[in-house]
């Protein structure tokens, strides 16, 4: 007798949890909402349980194969693909954005049948100084520019200055702006002041999407990462953004975990869904795979699309490249004979 | 064709196999049958039965049917082998244990896929929960061997242990069982289920592999006809069993009387209980590892959801939005949370037991599963407390939800259960945690948290959820014994009481009227009647008669003491050293009335003075026979809390009229329990001469109370009595037997004893031991981080 699974695409799905509220069948941008303590304040969030979920993620589901290699496309989908760094030049961002076009190898594309896909990452991430050489390499290819903005990564910065930042991103071409939250309102509660300064960037934004990166790291507590989505969202935040990559703890799956939770909530309430991008020290593809389990798991097959997901990282694109071709050739591939970025 | 391109449009999964092929060839090898492991080696395979696969019904091996021939000939290679195997040093014993779990992790994913193959839980599971937890109880134990010399002085290992084990944790279960008492010097006759003989089989092999000495572990398979065989066997010296209550009951009855060991982990219907500032999400994961762990068959799954209602809607709407990303289906593939129904009669009694549920009202959400020997992970809710699904267990894939108003509702709620194996508790708020935590009848109290298993600590229930411990300390004390005392010869049965008008004997003074003692007052027996005590020269006075009626009572009113309890050992510790000066100040009287018996100055004197120093004794222990904390897993405190057992029925023995009432009685209240005291049937007198001293004492009505009357039909009574928690008998061999099998009704804790066989005025009358049976070990795991 052989098993009849049944496929998931048979099981009645329940409307989703998160509504999506639409015009001309679009998803409508997060309009935010008036400050509203009572959204967050009390929610409990359970460390050591946000852990063993987390930790047990990535066993409870395996994607192999085929499959596999299909998660590993999809994940490059949702690359940030990022440079941060103070030797930045525009040649190296050239290179960089070269990369994003182009992420995988012909002959990796034509083994596993997606010649004809059109296929780069999800962004490129740079600093505002480097968004026009990133525009200009990228012209044509749909890739958009991400910017950090407001005195990354620290924030540290005086509002004025930080809104002017900004500004001058979007003016040089930026899509995106990853802005960076102050940590302070935080850790003295003081959520209107969180509301009023991201709120104040985001209407600096215009029709560029605003991250909202919350250093995680630095928040400590899964509380406050539960506030401070739900304060960045109320603010119009388009997506949520897990840390600069400078702290001392990137993203993590159970800090992923809240924000997924706290994004959903939000959703629920509002019909907006919203994006979410965890960042730093993500390299291998296997977490690759691990991070999109969490999406799929938390908030299904819509979550896994570069609108509403993405990965900002750096080097874990190589590693997947590796990966896809070991799966086409049957050989472990070395990192030298793969174009760098 | 699947493509690429196909999959990143759906974003599905997809198959996941593990490959079973090593496992799958090593089955072929063995299509013949599989015989029994009898000192050390396999036997040719008898008479057989199938071994199916659930998830496929493919017959999968073929196992013999364990005969009584087959259980003599294992419990006499374990009887030959079991002197050799206790005079080995600790240390050698540990480094046998120690290669059985080196063994089983080398050997990890050969038994989980075979675990999953003849069970039906997924790979997930055997691969990551129940193997490393074998190799985890394996490892815990070797430790204990080494040092067991040490930590458990004066003890001694049982002998041969007969194990039966069931089918929701084959070889976890094994190693629960085979581990300690290996450890502590025994030998072991072990039946896997029915269902699920092979990772024993296999588990065989390895004990083979690792060159255990011959005879030490012994597996015959075989259905329930075998396992009673082995319960029964005459040359077993301690039966261990974990199974349903019903079969629980049953071995209690069989081997009532026959003087072995017996601890019992069974059934479960255990509470899972959300407060309104949990951590809903949290709790709500937790409601999977509760119920939709292992299909459900998992004695202590939290099964029985109560939830506040200020939270029940948002909570209820999380979790079924959790159900839809369940998958249920095959067990190999590494993507699959809910396995097969390990027997198509199980999925048959789930389905009954359902059916008549929702009959009852109760409303089911299911999600989707397999064709087959499979049941859909289910939430049944308008589930009233009468319903049979909230009060049977259904070892299924199925939760019940009820709403509750206030902790007073949900603590209620919670122990409304005749069980008492485990508890869930999710709040943010730690007062209310620990609160409830001591307040429920559960053996494991796990906070925001659920099914967190760790040989560290002991596991194993309250109530019709069996005795003793497995894991820890307190698992090991379950494979030793302190020498049993024996008497030389056999206690006698009692005269009837003569409740008849007698011609004074020695009788002066102003005539005293020695009642019964209830509820902390002078109560008359029920049926009117006293009855004479003898003196050495005729009647010195007489005593009520108790009956049954007498023996309600006084469980009543030591069922309502329960404040004496939760008294802090301190206070309880005053009222005993109270006891103590007040006795001492009438020594003279008491005195005089042990010399009325027939005692000699002498005698009434020590006996008089031992008793006291008893009443300090128990007193100094009251605020020091304290708990442990575990060592489990990381960022876990584990706490093992010594809790009362509620009412304990004592019938004390008939020598030392007054030292022997209290050497029993003393340990039970020391720890916070309540009795009923039947004294000593001759010389009452003593005893009730007390009830004036307890008076003078403070101890609270109701915590001790005392039926005087004919002894073995009041212990009757007493055992029989659902409300009674523990039994302890010191009487007559045929008193024992009764005793032991009357108690199957609740599962009480029974310590029974021939009356003669212990020295009560000395080293034997009073001890840890005493407080260790007026105990029970309750396991709260609390895990932090911030």
């Amino acid at each position: 007798m052989t098993l009849e699974t049944t496929s998931e695409s048979d099981i009645a799905t329940p409307s989703h949890p998160v509504p999506v509220r639409t015009e001309d069948g679009h998803p409508v941008r997060n309009a935010g909402l008036p400050l509203d303590l009572g959204m967050f304040e009390g929610h409990a969030v359970n460390r050591s349980a946000a852990e063993r979920r987390a930790a047990t993620l990535g066993t409870r589901r395996s994607v192999k194969k085929l499959h596999q290699a299909a998660w590993l496309v999809n994940a490059i989908r949702c690359i940030d693909l990022t440079t941060l760094a103070g030797d930045d030049t525009e040649g190296r961002v050239k290179r960089l954005c070269a990369k994003a076009r182009n992420p995988l190898a012909g002959h990796i594309k034509e083994e596993l049948g997606i010649s004809d896909m059109p296929l780069t990452t999800g962004a490129v991430c740079v600093y505002p100084t480097m968004v026009a050489h990133a525009v200009r390499a990228l012209e044509g290819s749909g890739v958009p520019v991400a910017s950090v903005a407001t005195g990354f990564p620290t924030g540290l910065m005086p509002l004025k200055l930080r809104l002017e930042e900004i500004k001058y991103a979007v003016d040089e071409g930026a899509d995106e702006i990853d802005i960076v939250i102050t940590r302070e309102h935080v850790l003295r509660q003081d959520w209107q002041a969180l509301y009023d300064e991201v709120a104040a960037m985001r209407e600096a934004c215009g029709d560029a999407h605003l991250k909202a990166i919350l250093a995680t790291g630095d928040l400590q507590t899964l509380r406050n990462v539960y506030g401070a989505s739900m304060v960045a969202m109320q603010a119009g935040a388009d997506f949520i953004k897990t840390s600069t990559g400078k702290e001392g703890v990137n993203a993590t799956l159970p800090v992923s975990l809240v924000m997924l939770r706290a994004l959903r909530d939000y959703g629920a309430a509002t019909g907006y869904r919203i994006g979410f991008k965890p960042a730093g020290g993500m390299k291998a593809a296997k977490e690759a795979l691990a991070w999109q389990i969490l999406m799929k798991e938390e908030l299904g097959r819509p979550w896994l699309s570069p609108d509403l997901f993405r990965f900002g990282a750096s080097s874990m694109l190589g590693d997947i490249e590796r990966q896809l071709e070991h799966h086409v050739t049957g050989r472990y591939a070395a990192a030298h004979r793969h174009a760098m970025s | 064709m699947t493509t690429i391109a196909n999959i990143l449009d759906t974003m599905e999964y997809g198959p996941a196999p593990e490959d079973a092929s090593i496992v799958t060839d090593w089955l072929a090898r063995h299509a013949d049958g599989f015989g029994h492991f009898i000192d050390g080696s396999f036997t040719r395979p008898g008479e057989t039965f199938e071994v199916m696969n659930p998830a496929t019904g493919d017959v999968i091996a073929r196992a013999s049917q364990g005969t009584t021939e087959d259980v003599d000939a294992a419990v006499a290679a374990a009887r030959k082998a079991q002197p050799k195997w206790a005079a080995l040093s600790g240390h050698e014993r540990a480094r046998h244990l120690y290669a059985l779990a080196r063994h089983v992790q080398q050997h990890a994913r050969f038994l989980a896929v075979l675990e999953s193959l003849d069970n039906g839980k997924p790979i997930r599971e055997s691969r990551d929960i129940d193997i490393p937890l074998v190799a985890r109880h394996l490892y815990h134990h070797a430790g204990w061997a080494e040092i067991a010399k040490d930590e458990f002085p004066g003890t001694a290992p049982h002998g041969v242990c007969g194990q039966v084990i069931p089918w929701n944790f084959p070889l976890l279960m094994l190693a629960w069982k085979v581990a300690p008492a290996l450890a502590a010097g025994n030998t072991v006759v072990l039946k896997p289920a029915e269902y699920t003989p092979l990772t024993a089989l296999a588990f065989a092999g390895i004990v083979e592999e690792c060159g255990l000495p011959k005879g030490v572990v012994n597996i015959v398979t075989g259905d329930g006809d075998t396992g009673g065989a082995i319960a029964g066997h005459k040359d077993i010296d301690k039966v261990a069993f974990t199974g349903s209550t019903e079969v629980g009951k049953l071995i209690r009855r069989q081997t009532a009387g026959s003087g072995k060991a017996l601890t019992l982990e069974l059934g479960g219907k255990s509470p899972f209980v959300v407060f309104a500032d949990a951590d809903l999400d949290a709790a709500v994961e937790g409601v999977v590892d509760a119920i939709w762990f292992n299909q459900g068959q998992v004695c202590c799954a939290g099964a029985r959801i109560l939830v506040a209602e200020a939270v029940a809607d948002r909570f209820a709407g999380l979790l079924r939005a959790r159900m839809e990303t369940l998958r249920t289906g095959d067990p190999l593939d590494k993507c699959t949370d809910v396995g097969a129904i390990v027997h198509p009669v199980q999925l048959d009694r789930i389905k009954t037991l359902m059916e008549r549920g929702v009959a009852e009202g109760a409303k089911l959400h299911q999600v989707a599963a397999p064709q087959g020997c499979f049941y859909p992970p289910t939430l049944a809710t308008e589930v009233e407390p009468a319903s049979v699904l909230a009060t049977e267990e259904i070892f299924g894939p199925v939760a019940t939800l009820t709403t509750f108003r206030t902790p007073e509702d949900a603590v209620a709620l919670a122990n409304n259960t005749r069980y008492g194996l485990a508890a869930s508790i999710w709040s943010e708020n730690v007062n209310l945690c620990l609160d409830v935590a001591a307040k429920v009848k559960a053996g494991v109290v796990w906070i925001n948290c659920t099914n967190v298993l760790d040989a560290g600590a002991g596991f194993g229930g309250y109530r019709e959820s069996g005795f003793g411990r497995e894991g820890g300390r307190e698992g090991m004390m379950a494979y030793l014994a302190h020498p049993k005392p024996r008497a030389k010869s056999g206690a006698k049965e009692l005269p009837a009481p003569d409740a008849a008008p007698h011609a004074a004997g020695a009788e002066s003074g102003i005539d005293r009227t020695a009642k019964l003692y209830v509820g902390g007052k002078q109560a008359r027996p029920d049926s009117g009647y006293v009855y004479a005590v003898e003196g050495p020269k005729g009647p010195v006075g007489r005593a009520g008669l108790g009956n049954r009626k007498d023996i309600r009572n006084a469980v009543e009113a030591a069922a309502k003491a329960g404040g004496w309890g939760k008294a802090t050992g301190h206070n309880r510790a005053q009222v005993l050293y109270y006891v103590g000066e007040n006795l001492a100040a009438r020594s003279a009287e008491f005195e005089q009335r042990l010399r009325s018996f027939g005692a000699t100055e002498k005698a009434a004197r020590a006996e008089v003075e031992a008793s006291v120093r008893r009443c300090f004794w128990y007193a100094a222990q009251a605020d020091k026979f304290d708990g442990a904390v575990h060592q489990t897993k990381p960022a876990h405190v584990t706490l093992a809390m010594h809790e009362p057992l509620g009412v304990v029925g004592i019938v004390a023995p008939t020598a030392h009229p007054l030292l022997g009432a209290l050497s029993t009685v003393l340990p039970a209240i020391a720890m916070g329990n309540s009795v009923v005291l039947v004294p000593s049937q001759t010389h009452p007198l003593a005893a009730t001469d007390l009830y004036q001293v307890l008076d003078t004492s403070d101890i609270p009505g109701g915590v001790v109370n005392i039926v005087t009357g004919p002894r073995d039909s009041l212990a009757r009574t007493l055992a029989q009595h659902d409300e009674v928690a523990a039994m302890w008998y010191f009487g007559t061999a045929d008193g024992c037997a009764t005793v032991e099998a009357d108690s199957a009704g609740n599962l009480k804790q029974t310590w029974v004893e021939d009356e003669a066989a212990r020295d009560w005025s000395g080293g034997a009358g009073q001890g840890r031991g005493f407080l260790h049976r007026a105990t029970q070990v309750k396991n709260i795991w609390v895990p932090y981080g911030e």
